[in-house]
């Protein structure tokens, strides 16, 4: 529905301001324009994202995706705190954060929903609101991502010299965002108990 | 240095798998055949919203508000060329990868905006999308403090994306 919304207060926008701004003429061939833009967007990316589900899919059979869950289990504990003691928890979690970090969109979200289940399950038996689920909701909209595969696509059909470049500050601008992400939700529930 | 990252990440990838004896060419062609999936399954999304997207920028309403926030959009350090991508990041994942590469086309990919465009892409979510998938899930009928993070971790990218653009990219 929020889509819906989106769509139409776009299209309106594009009727009022061409109908003021005189430039209705732009506008109409903009949605001829547009369809065929969103066509060359899909063959310029469309190799690049086929190319990363493949390496991802070697991750998952060899393993290496679920190595990479079990190192992560140390920060699991400093961020989720007592939850982590909860070992299918952790494992969901570690699941999910590792499947964030390489990338593995398909795999996160189910893992992600089984740690949420989880979390939320021990804050019920507790009778506390569920601010693990919180934590866990919070850390996957603020994606922490090691490749950002798509973007590297787009940059380098739009002709960028070294599409990975970005690598290092997608990085530091990820790390920093989900720091935000984590420390908001503690500050909250802080705030709450007093 | 970051054009050993990619290369070496494949050749790990790939080593890894041959010790572990994975099948590697029945995975690869496997994974490749779901790309062809997740490609089909945006198209339809990225279609409609370049359709509506490229109608707005056409109409002028973006110079117009830009022209409102670039003030505020200057002083910390973001691009104005960006602010359409701020605004729909949020709701739609196909929408900011649309918007996005049009940012990042009209600006040049190795311009200063068109990275910044490029590091907001890579380094945010979906957020209204995630948070409506878990509490659905989960049957939240509170979201508690979850939207309000969101949003304060969004706003953090993409502050960071300006600082650290300029920082780590001569």
């Amino acid at each position: 529905m929020l889509m819906s919304v989106v769509i139409c207060v776009l299209m309106a926008a594009a009727f009022i301001f061409g109908a003021a701004n005189g430039r209705m003429e732009a506008v109409s061939a903009a949605s001829v324009s547009g369809a065929a833009e969103a066509v060359a967007l899909l063959l310029r990316i469309g190799g690049n994202i086929c190319l990363w589900s493949a390496l991802m899919e070697v991750m998952q059979r060899s393993g290496l995706a679920a190595a990479v869950a079990r190192l992560l289990s140390p920060l699991i504990k400093i961020i989720f705190g007592g939850y982590a003691e909860d070992a299918e928890a952790r494992e969901a979690i570690s699941q999910n954060m590792a499947a964030n970090l390489l990338g593995l969109g398909s795999a996160a979200t189910p893992a992600g929903l089984r740690a949420a289940a989880r979390l939320s399950e021990l804050s019920r038996r507790r009778g506390e609101k569920p601010h693990g689920a919180y934590l866990l909701i919070a850390l996957n909209t603020a994606s922490v991502q090691l490749l950002p595969t798509t973007v590297a696509a787009v940059r380098s059909g739009l002709g960028s010299a070294a599409p990975y470049d970005i690598l290092p500050a997608v990085w530091l601008t990820s790390a920093v965002s989900a720091a935000a992400a984590v420390l908001a939700v503690k500050a909250f529930r802080g705030a709450e108990k007093r | 240095m970051t054009a050993y990252i990619v290369p070496a990440l494949i050749l790990f990838i790939a080593a890894f798998g041959a010790y572990k004896r994975t099948d590697i060419y029945a995975a690869l062609t496997e994974g490749a055949r779901a790309g062809m999936k997740v490609c089909a399954s945006i198209f339809p999304a990225v279609l409609i919203m370049l359709t509506a997207i490229s109608m707005v920028r056409a109409s002028g309403a973006i110079e117009t508000l830009a022209g409102v926030c670039a003030p505020l959009l200057r002083r910390i350090g973001i691009p104005e060329e960006c602010l359409p991508l701020v605004l729909l990041r949020p709701f739609s994942g196909s929408g900011a990868l649309s918007v996005g590469s049009e940012v990042i086309r009209d600006a040049g990919a190795d311009s200063l905006t068109g990275r910044i465009a490029a590091v907001m892409l890579g380094s945010s979510e979906t957020s209204f999308y995630t948070i409506a998938v878990y509490s659905a899930y989960l049957k939240l009928k509170d979201t508690g403090c979850t939207l309000k993070a969101a949003m304060l971790a969004d706003a953090a990218a993409f502050i960071m994306s300006g600082v650290a653009v300029r920082l780590l990219m001569k």
